[in-house]
């Protein structure tokens, strides 16, 4: 019972971090498309200048509670997609400096070299983590002892690579949305305009991954057990419908509440396919990392879920309340001029 | 091993940016406090300027840290899975206690100057600086546990929680930990000194730097002896813990009853034994380890030469460590008796100013006397690092090596040459 407690935990905190996280990634990587002029880039900075630092914490702490809930599973999954984490790391370290660095410095090359450093170090999170999950949900080459058996190019399959353009696409959708959020005039024309072209290539790939999905993965047994669960799925058909028609109707929080209801349902879906799997072995079923055999002792598990059931509710209430002060129009005033 | 020294080296490299971070949080914190209750101009300039030093060092201190939190599971496999009920859970707790407060605040702090009161303003920047602080309560609790591993028990093959209480009320870990949340202090307040003694070589803003130097030199005074004397405490523990570490540290060989110390001696790990050893104290290291000059201590003779500590490393390591723990309230101390005209002397400010690395390389010399000396051993007495590690390809590693090592250095540049822009340049002027 607390296995399965903590299995949809474990997944709810991957997707809130998808649906924090992936705004400000998601407008990283398109910032190219979104600024003409420097005026336009310190906007866009701004807009996720108080936000990411906060929203990577839901990584963290997805990580962390992988390695306290179920510790098998964070050593077989993080040595088993070594170099694809690192890379991640890589590039969200880079983020992260340019964030902050950028306003920092003056001369017109450092500038330059930090945007680029920011676009990439933006991109490449969305895809590695859906290049991963995409795995997962599909099974990797793990062998009795836990040992992956393959490497960065086994990761990289029709599926995997369908799942990170499915990531990408979804985090620079959001961004978008997120600009639109914060910004008047022109600015916010252009983020709006960009959700619009995104949106039917999103359509196009979300259907395509559902439908390898159902050829690639075992995903959808679970929902075929449970019919009523296929209710479910109509979740994310539902908000990537009407997000269309709030993108059009102008109405930018409800857009971005809806996009962050497709993420998250999104990989709720994922992770209830999984259940009661959390890294399924494509080598044989019964070497997979489930929640039975991968999973801490009560114990922890219990003092793990008083200590979330009491803190996840503060920390949501005080970037409530952060998201509430900050996130507003942003003004010449907060740019400092 | 490419994995033993790219953890190192992360590490090292993280914890280049937290003491300073935990450190000067709180003493930025009192300048706003101040600020609030007195409203005077000059403190509202120092809490911005000794602020913008403490956000650009924050960032680096954020960004290295996951690296840290990943490594477990990337290099560190066998050992994440073996001990993560115990190890993964006080991580997860210090995430969900103190990093979304840090990250969150702070960001309200840096972005907070018009939409917040001064009061909640104020109270920003105590959350980050008390945050800060739980986090590290956490991770040495984690790092304590690998030091002196209580409250558990074997079972499925693995090390199980069974008396989270006793995890939490470690002592060994609770003594690691007001060291070094005093050394941070020390970090910080040679920090503040040095930057000020720059400054006020060169006539800069003279109030404002004497101020802040002032404000400098209690702190480091306070807590340069109080790390020294907790230190000795601290070893007290490690002697009755963890044997192997103080002999190691003092290089001792042969077991003896009332145990030398020497002030200068060179170790010789082929032939166990040292190759010079002078002015010797007749049963000092009994007196300072148990408190008597006739208490037997052990010689690293007692363990089989692969349960040995590498000794060179750490008992160099903790010379200078404790060198510096003696040169740090000299220095301190002498600031203070020439405490009424210390603008004018230009020496003592000179050497402040070169003296800021000072309190890096003693807490770096510090972790390599806890982290060297329990080898062979990741987790005391329970597993041995050379079980602990992933089972991964050496050229992966070796490429994530080559890969973080190019970006901290690159990284380490930036932020020296941008902290050092910043500092230069000094606080914003006063408002009209
Ligand atoms: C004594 C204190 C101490 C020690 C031993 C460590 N850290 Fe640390 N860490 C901090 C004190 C700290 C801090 C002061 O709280 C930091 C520095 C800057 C910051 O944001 O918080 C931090 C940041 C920080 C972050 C980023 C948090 C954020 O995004 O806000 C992570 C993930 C870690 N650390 C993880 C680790 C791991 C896995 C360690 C073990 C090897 C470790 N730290 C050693
Ligand atoms: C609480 C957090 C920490 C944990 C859990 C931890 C754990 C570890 C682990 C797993 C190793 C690998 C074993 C090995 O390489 O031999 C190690 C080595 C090391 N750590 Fe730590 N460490 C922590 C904090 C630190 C800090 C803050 C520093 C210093 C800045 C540090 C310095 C070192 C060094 C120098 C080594 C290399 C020792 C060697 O290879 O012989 N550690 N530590
Ligand atoms: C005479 C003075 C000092 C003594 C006797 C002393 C003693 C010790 C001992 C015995 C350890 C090993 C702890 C272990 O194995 O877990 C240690 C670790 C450490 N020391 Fe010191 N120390 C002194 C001064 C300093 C100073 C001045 C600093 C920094 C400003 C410092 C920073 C550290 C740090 C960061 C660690 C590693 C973390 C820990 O284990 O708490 N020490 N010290």
């Amino acid at each position: 019972m607390l296995e399965s407690i903590w299995f949809l935990l474990w997944g709810l905190l991957w997707a809130i971090y998808f649906m924090l996280d992936g705004y400000d990634l998601g407008l990283g990587s398109v910032m190219p498309f979104l600024a003409k002029n420097e005026k336009d880039r310190k906007i866009i900075y701004n807009s996720m200048g108080p936000f990411w630092d906060g929203n990577e914490v839901w990584l963290i702490t997805a990580g962390g509670v992988t390695f306290a809930a179920f510790p098998k599973a964070y050593a077989v999954m993080f040595s088993g997609l070594y170099t694809a984490l690192m890379l991640l790391l890589i590039a969200l370290i880079i983020r992260g400096v340019s964030i902050e660095f950028r306003s920092l410095v003056e001369s017109d090359w450092a500038r330059k070299f930090w945007d680029g450093a920011m676009v990439v170090g933006s991109f490449l999170p969305g895809l590695l983590l859906g290049v991963a999950f995409a795995n997962i949900f599909m099974g990797i080459p793990i062998d009795a002892e836990g040992v992956f058996q393959g490497g960065l190019l086994t990761l990289l399959n029709p599926y995997g690579l369908a799942g990170g353009v499915l990531f990408v696409l979804l985090f620079a959708q959001h961004g978008c949305l997120w600009l639109a959020v914060r910004t008047t005039g022109d600015i916010n024309e252009r983020a709006g305009n960009l959700a619009t072209v995104i949106w039917p290539i999103l359509v196009a790939v979300y259907v395509a991954f559902l439908v390898l999905t159902s050829i690639y993965t075992k995903l959808l047994s679970n929902f075929l057990m449970y019919p009523a669960l296929l209710l479910f799925l109509l979740i994310p058909i539902f908000s990537i419908v009407k997000v269309r028609t709030l993108i059009s109707d102008r109405k930018w929080w409800k857009a971005w509440a809806c996009s962050a209801t497709l993420i998250v349902s999104t990989t709720l879906f994922g992770v209830i396919g999984l259940y009661p799997a959390l890294l399924p072995s494509s080598i044989n079923p019964a070497y997979s990392v489930t929640i039975y055999n991968g999973s801490s002792s009560q114990m922890t598990l219990k003092i793990m879920l008083t200590v979330a059931l009491i803190m996840v509710p503060i920390i949501i209430a005080y970037q409530f309340w952060m998201h509430k002060v900050f996130a507003t129009k942003i003004t010449d005033e907060d740019l400092g001029y | 091993m490419l994995s033993r020294l790219q953890f190192a080296m992360a590490t090292m490299f993280h914890f280049i940016f937290v003491p300073l971070t935990l450190g000067l949080s709180v003493l930025v914190a009192v300048m706003e406090t101040t600020y609030v209750l007195t409203k005077k101009d000059i403190y509202l300039r120092m809490t911005k300027f000794w602020g913008k030093l403490f956000v650009i060092n924050f960032v680096l201190g954020i960004v290295t840290g996951i690296t840290l939190e990943f490594q477990f599971g990337t290099n560190w496999s066998r050992y994440s899975e073996y001990v993560g009920d115990i190890f993964g859970s006080l991580l997860a707790i210090e995430a969900t206690v103190a990093f979304f407060m840090e990250s969150t605040f702070l960001a309200a702090w840096i972005f907070g100057w018009k939409k917040l009161s001064p009061k909640m303003h104020a109270a920003c920047i105590w959350i980050v600086a008390i945050a800060s602080n739980i986090s590290a309560i956490w991770i040495i609790l984690a790092n304590g546990w690998m030091q002196n591993p209580v409250g558990y028990v074997i079972r499925n093959g693995r090390a199980e929680l069974d008396n989270f209480l006793e995890v939490i009320s470690n002592p060994f870990a609770w003594g690691q930990l007001f060291h070094n949340g005093f050394a941070a202090f020390v970090v910080a307040s040679f920090f503040i000194m040095g930057i000020s003694a720059y400054h006020l070589l060169r006539k800069n803003e003279v109030e404002f730097f004497t101020k802040s130097f002032q404000m400098g030199m209690i702190t480091a005074l306070i807590f340069s002896c109080a790390v020294a004397v907790q230190g000795h405490g601290h070893a007290q523990m490690v002697a009755a813990k963890q044997p192997q570490k103080l002999a190691a540290m003092e290089a001792l060989w042969e077991t003896s009853d009332s145990a030398p110390m020497y002030l200068f001696l060179i170790p010789d790990e082929e032939k166990a034994e040292n190759s010079i050893e002078l002015m010797g104290i007749p049963g000092g290291l009994s007196f300072l380890a148990f408190n008597s000059f006739d208490a037997p201590v052990k010689g690293l003779k007692e363990w089989p030469k692969e349960d040995r500590p590498p000794v060179t490393v750490t008992f160099l390591a903790f010379r200078i460590m404790v060198g510096l723990g003696t040169l740090l309230p000299l220095l301190c101390i002498w600031g203070w008796l020439k405490r009424k005209n210390l603008t004018e002397n230009k020496l003592y400010l000179r050497i402040m100013l070169y003296a800021i690395p000072l309190p890096y390389i003693a807490v770096w010399a510090g972790w390599a006397v806890a982290e060297v000396g329990r080898q062979p051993w990741i987790v005391y007495g329970i597993m041995k690092t050379s079980d602990a590690v992933s089972p991964i390809a050496t050229s992966q590693v070796a490429f994530s090596f080559i890969a973080l090592t190019t970006l901290y250095t690159l990284l380490g540049g930036v932020e020296i040459f941008l902290l050092a822009k910043f500092a230069r340049k000094g606080p914003q002027p006063e408002k009209a």
